[in-house]
């Protein structure tokens, strides 16, 4: 029962879950939105790495956003967000009580890296003696990207093996493999993955039908290389390296930006205990995660399976029980009532 | 930058534009520095930044004159500094008057020029009378040091544009026996002037003018004020937001004036960092693409005043003024040397005759109205897009046009390549194909990752890049097309003995080739580092600029890159990572002058050559070894000591006191007040753009009176405040670039990746203004100015702010100029932003005004074919406009007096 748990939800070493032997350490990014300029690059040289057709053309209308979301042909997506005073207030508000509630401030500051001066692990928020002003206005920006979970729901439901769990615990499609069911399509509780599709007048295009996704650059991994949109990200908005090492600068970046008295600040994915077991894409976000249309929640959807294999059973067994019950009863009556033969049809 | 403790951005939108050299401000925004954003619109930039300021485009002087006069009011500056490095207590001649005085002119207007003469600004000198520009000869005998021989006259200085020649160094001075009044209290000096000139500029005005609350400007001026000093240090970064005005050089000599009062030149994390818009801007001015500059920020010689080396030397430089400059003989002649080798001797005075003489003010936009007029045959077009790229874009098709030939060398089928079948005045009717008789040769280029070279940046370093793979099909680089084209042009005039074809013929012109007939860029560089041609050392590659040599003995392509090839390496190549070596990274390519990272770093040091901080040490006097020493190439003659004070008689390096750490400088000094080198006054004053619907309160005088004007048919401004018709075109627009684009679209349009990235053209809008005029969201606007009329998608955006100007609301819109129509195979295409603008110049570097200008936006899509004409002469016809709108030099509310006091002061030094 233990093994089926790791395998599904709770904090695991998906590589070896996976039966990597001795795999390398988990790989993962960290993506601090609060430092992104919202260049694109990250867009662009994971296009160019890895050879994804151009997207829908045309302007949207929705701020400097013309990439929409992510998809089979856009694995990184820069999300920009226009808000307003009490917009602003109320992000403040919200992860200030997300820190009232012990959130992840609560954990010491392990960077080395951490500035003097800047963050303290005692009480970071007894540090600032005032919040900065709120601003009118403000723009947020940040790259999203699939976020490679502990437990990966596109991974559990893939019926051919075209997704797989590498050794660096990234989640990726073989797209040779893929047959394009699109099974996984609606198990990610993201909705990062999806199948191409021919785009306006293109009469073809490469991998037509195929799930596609980020694979966290695994030939550049396999060569020792950065992903090519964290290679690209001019300012460190995207980092990149182990997972642990990930998640401690990312508490350590929120403790000096809670420190500043900027409580809106907030980690997502660092949480080893949430719906996906944590993801290998860590993210500091300026506001609630639905604002940047993220799921506030993430539930994998075989999260459940352990539970619904296990009520199944009993609901089974209940059933046989019941049957059986019936039967036996149904035999103890007769006998009782000394009736024989079979009960009418009607 | 990343040693900043507080960086201002103002006229530049750094993180969409240079975000690569963004990293160093997100690096001091994670030490815990303070980044403020100044601009019109919320950027990127802004995004990231603590915080930001809205502004009114173009008030720019305004707010930082402010900054200067709260500094100054306070007693905020750095007083040692102030004292010891800048012109602060030198006194400026009784002949000068301020634009208090005059109505908003400086002493010197000529009304019949439109130009400044300049020597009522100079210096008063200890030898009597005044410190003069340069080449005078004055012998100091008496009180007319400098006044016997021809000074020139602004408006000449104008007809060359001569800002650009002080790239490397200030303007010349006839020496540097300057009277000064150490108390800074005579109302002549400098420092009084200095508060005197910017005593209105207050933070009620800034409210006023630049649309920005008191509470913003005192942000900014305690963030700036606690942030400089002997521990911290304030920069401040600009890009074309502050250039590309009709006073564009002066916004920046604002920003100087205030970083010099807070004593943030020269040390780590201060500084005003010039943000470059292309990969090698910095290096096409070191070496240069102007018309008006020779390699080295040497001026180009003009026909009539520079008929001889000695005319020509004599006026670039006075041997009697301080600093390193007094050595540009040696630079010339070795440059000569390197252009023209065994041919140019002694005997025929270094072959300066075989240089072309300038005769005019041949600015890219005069010479596209020479092409309309017809004395302009031919135009090299080399990774260069007018057609979408320069300002009024009918205007430059219309001269292209008119061309005998036309060559565009480009990555892609730009637009100006293809004008003359698909431009948009092939859709108007305006021109048809088979009337234009231009003969265009396109030739496919190489990409830089297809050709070894290098690119100079903005910090002035000289990285190399290496050829990764050959050009496709015909594709070539610059360096073999020109090197293939002077072979053809020589081989053709093999033989010839007219004289003129002798400069040519005589060019060293002989690069080694490889088997591809590529000629080696590496022996290019070589060239420029320059060579001893004689005594033992001959052949080998100069150390530094200071061997080259007036006598021949000597070869240089530029001097203030010597020393890139020291030791016979090329350092461009260095490589070295970051992370193994010390943070100003010297093994990381090669910084002009002698890799040195901080330019006048002896001012990070006090006068007696400590450093003034640990905390902002870089360079230092050791008194042990008695040398200059650091962390940085100190800038300073090596020996001479803090203690070091010459005689009045030494001049050039001699004549540097320990105390004077501009170098480049005449008299070693910063220059709070510039008594030489602008054009359009010796202080930064307020002045509208050419085309705005603001009246400027402070003085009468609304516009730059100096700013060069082009008044024609074809290039009709529209009237500004006080002007009828202003109604007409009553909002403001700027123009700028996104991330996603570059420039004119040749290096993005075509690619995909980018295209997609933002597809359409589009203006941004405050939602009150789309609620004004009725614009939506996704939608589409007309936007019209006196030149065109043009169409985009809407984006309404809180984004952009209406400011509240002299109590009224003014309304600015924002328009990326990256789109072109009729390119062939572009990715994306759509109206250029461009087209709107006109062509109103900047006097001291001919950059054109297209940061702001006036006009209308109204809902929907442009007319179609001639009815676009139609739409924008309906506009002229109901706002007034003629050739006569926007071109006075004088406002009408100026007094006759001020403009006959600067004449009268005029005639009377004619006279003596």
């Amino acid at each position: 029962m233990s093994f089926w748990r790791n395998q599904l939800h709770g904090p695991t070493d998906p590589a070896r879950d996976a039966a990597w032997d001795d795999p390398p350490p988990r790989k993962g990014f960290f993506t601090d939105t609060s430092i992104c300029i919202g260049c694109k690059a990250c867009e662009v040289a994971c296009k160019e790495w890895n050879g994804i057709p151009m997207d829908t053309l045309g302007m949207t209308g929705t701020s400097y956003d013309n990439t929409r979301s992510l998809g089979a042909s856009t694995w990184r997506h820069v999300a920009f967000i226009e808000q307003d005073a009490d917009r602003i207030a109320a992000a403040r508000a919200s992860g200030r009580q997300l820190i009232d509630l012990g959130m992840p401030t609560a954990r010491p500051a392990l960077s080395p890296t951490a500035e003097p001066g800047t963050g303290s692990a005692a009480d970071p928020l007894a540090q600032s003696a005032t919040a900065p002003e709120l601003p009118d206005f403000r723009w947020l920006i940040a790259s999203d990207v699939c976020k490679h979970c502990t437990h990966a729901g596109c991974l559990d439901v893939c019926p051919t093996g075209a997704l797989f769990r590498t050794e660096h615990g990234t989640v990726v499609v073989q797209d040779d493999v893929c047959n394009g069911c699109g099974y996984c399509v609606p198990a990610c509780p993201f909705g990062v993955i999806d199948r191409r599709e021919r785009e306006g007048d293109q009469v073809a295009v490469k991998n037509e039908g195929i799930a596609q996704k980020c694979t966290l650059c695994y030939d550049r991994l396999q060569a020792d290389q950065r992903p090519s949109c964290a290679q690209a990200c001019p300012t460190t908005s995207i980092s990149f390296g182990t997972l642990a090492d990930m998640r401690t600068t990312a508490h350590a970046r929120l403790q000096v930006l809670h420190a500043q008295g900027l409580t809106e600040a907030r980690l997502y994915g660092a949480d080893e205990d949430d719906g996906v077991g944590g993801t290998g894409s860590v993210f500091l976000l300026l506001d609630e995660p639905e604002v940047y249309g993220l799921p506030p929640d993430p539930r994998v959807t075989t999260a459940d399976l352990p539970d619904i294999f296990r009520r199944a059973g009993w609901a089974g067994a209940a059933m046989l029980g019941t049957a059986a019950a019936a039967f036996l009863a149904d035999v103890v009556t007769d006998a009782v009532l000394g009736r024989s033969g079979r009960k009418g049809l009607s | 930058m990343a040693n900043a403790d507080c960086i201002v951005i103002q006229g530049s939108n750094m993180a969409e534009c240079h975000p690569v050299a963004y990293q160093w401000v997100t690096e001091a925004k994670l030490r815990g520095a303070t980044i403020i954003h100044v601009d019109p619109r919320f950027t990127r930039t802004s995004a990231v930044a603590d915080k930001h300021v809205p502004i009114r485009v173009g008030s720019d002087i305004v707010f930082l004159g402010a900054l200067i006069n709260h500094v100054l009011t306070n007693g905020l500056y750095f007083e040692e500094y102030v004292r010891a490095y800048t012109n602060a207590s030198a006194l400026v001649s009784e002949d000068f008057a301020d634009t208090e005085d005059l109505d908003g002119l400086f002493s010197g207007y000529d009304v019949e020029t439109g130009a400044y003469d300049l020597r009522s600004w100079s210096y008063q000198s200890t030898e009597g009378g005044k410190v003069s520009g340069s080449g005078e000869g004055g012998s100091g005998s008496g009180g007319t040091v400098g006044e016997a021989g021809e000074e020139e006259h602004g408006g000449e200085k104008a007809s060359r544009a001569a800002g650009h020649e002080h790239g490397a160094g200030g303007p010349p001075l006839d020496h540097a026996n300057i009277a000064h009044d150490e108390t800074l209290t005579d109302p002549r000096t400098v420092f009084q002037i200095l508060k005197r000139h910017y005593a209105r500029y207050t933070p009620e005005l800034v409210e006023q003018l630049c649309g920005i609350s008191r509470e913003d400007f005192r942000y900014v001026a305690d963030a700036v004020t606690s942030n400089s000093g002997r521990e911290r240090t304030t920069c401040f970064a600009y890009a074309v937001g502050w250039t590309q005005h009709s006073l564009g050089a002066q916004f920046i000599r604002t920003a100087a004036i205030l970083q010099l009062l807070l004593g943030n030149m020269g040390r780590p994390g201060g500084g005003i960092m010039a943000l470059r818009g292309h990969a090698s801007i910095q290096g096409s001015t070191d070496i240069p693409t102007l018309f008006n500059l020779l390699p080295g920020y040497l001026p180009m010689p003009m026909v009539g005043n520079h008929d001889t080396l000695e005319d020509y030397l004599a006026e670039i430089y006075s041997p009697r003024q301080k600093g390193f400059w007094s050595n540009a003989d040696a630079y010339v002649v070795s440059l000569l040397k390197a252009w023209w080798g065994d041919a140019a001797r002694a005997d025929t005075t270094w072959a300066f005759d075989y240089l072309p003489r300038l005769s005019g003010n041949h600015n890219t936009y005069a010479s596209v109205m020479g092409m309309i007029d017809g004395s302009v045959e031919g135009y090299f077009l080399l990774g260069q897009n007018p057609a979408v790229g320069s300002s009024h874009g009918r205007l430059q098709r219309r001269g292209m046009a008119n061309l005998k030939w036309l060559v565009v060398r480009d990555l892609q089928l730009i637009e100006s390549a293809t004008f003359w079948k698909s431009g948009p005045e092939i859709a108007t009717g305006d021109m048809r194909t088979e009337d234009i008789a231009t003969e265009v040769f396109f030739f496919p280029a190489a990409a830089h990752a297809e050709k070894d070279g290098t690119f100079t940046q903005t910090q002035r370093l000289i990285q190399w890049h290496h050829k990764a793979l050959d050009p496709p099909g015909d594709a070539q680089s610059e360096l073999t097309f020109f090197y293939e084209l002077g072979k053809r042009l020589r081989a053709r005039l093999v033989g010839s003995t007219d004289p003129r074809d002798r400069p040519l013929l005589d060019l060293t012109w002989d690069y080694p080739e490889d088997a591809h007939g590529e000629p080696s860029a590496d022996a290019v560089l070589k060239e420029i580092n320059g060579t001893h041609l004689s005594g033992e050392l001959t052949g080998k590659p100069l150390e530094s600029y200071t061997q080259m040599k007036d006598d021949g003995t000597t070869s240089g392509g530029c001097w203030i890159y010597t020393g890139i090839y020291a030791g016979n390496v090329n350092h461009a190549k260095s490589k070295k990572p970051g992370r193994d070596q010390d943070s100003y990274a010297h093994e990381w390519a090669w910084a002009w002058p002698a890799n040195r990272r901080i330019l006048y770093n002896r001012a990070s040091a006090d006068p007696d050559g400590r450093p003034w901080s640990e905390r902002k040490k870089i360079v230092w006097w050791d008194a042990e070894t008695q040398k200059w020493t650091g962390d940085d190439v100190p800038d300073f003659p090596e020996a001479t000591a803090p203690s070091y004070r010459p005689s009045p008689e030494s001049s050039g390096v001699e004549a540097i006191s320990g105390i004077d750490p501009f170098v480049m400088q005449a008299d070693g000094k910063g220059w709070l007040f510039a008594p030489r080198g602008l054009l359009d006054g010796p202080l930064p004053t307020h002045y509208e753009a050419a085309e705005s619907p603001v009246d400027s309160v402070l003085y009468p005088q609304q516009h730059n009176p100096a700013r060069q004007l082009y008044p024609r048919r074809d290039n009709l401004l529209a009237p500004s405040a006080g002007e009828p018709g202003v109604e007409v075109y009553p909002f403001v627009f700027t123009t700028y670039r996104l991330t996603e684009h570059h420039t004119a679209g040749g290096m993005s349009r075509w690619l995909p990746y980018l295209a997609e990235l933002q597809p359409e053209f589009f203006c941004e809008v405050s939602p009150e203004l789309a609620a004004e005029r009725g614009l939506t969201n996704g939608g589409w606007a007309t936007i019209i100015s006196p030149r065109s009329a043009i169409e985009a998608r809407v984006l309404v955006t809180a984004r952009l702010t209406p400011l509240t100007i002299n109590g009224r609301t003014v309304h600015q819109i924002g328009l990326p100029y990256h789109w072109g129509v009729g390119g062939s195979g572009a990715v994306v295409d759509g109206d250029s932003a461009n087209d709107l603008l006109g062509v109103t110049l900047d006097p001291n570097v001919s950059i054109q005004e297209s940061k702001v200008a006036s006009c209308d936006i109204v809902s929907g899509r442009r007319p179609r074919g001639a009815g676009l004409h139609q739409l924008v002469a309906d506009y002229q016809r109901r706002a007034g406009v003629s050739t006569a709108t926007g071109t006075q030099r004088l406002t009408a509310g100026v007094r006759p007096e001020a403009a006959a006091q600067t004449s009268a002061q005029e005639r009377r030094e004619e006279d003596e």
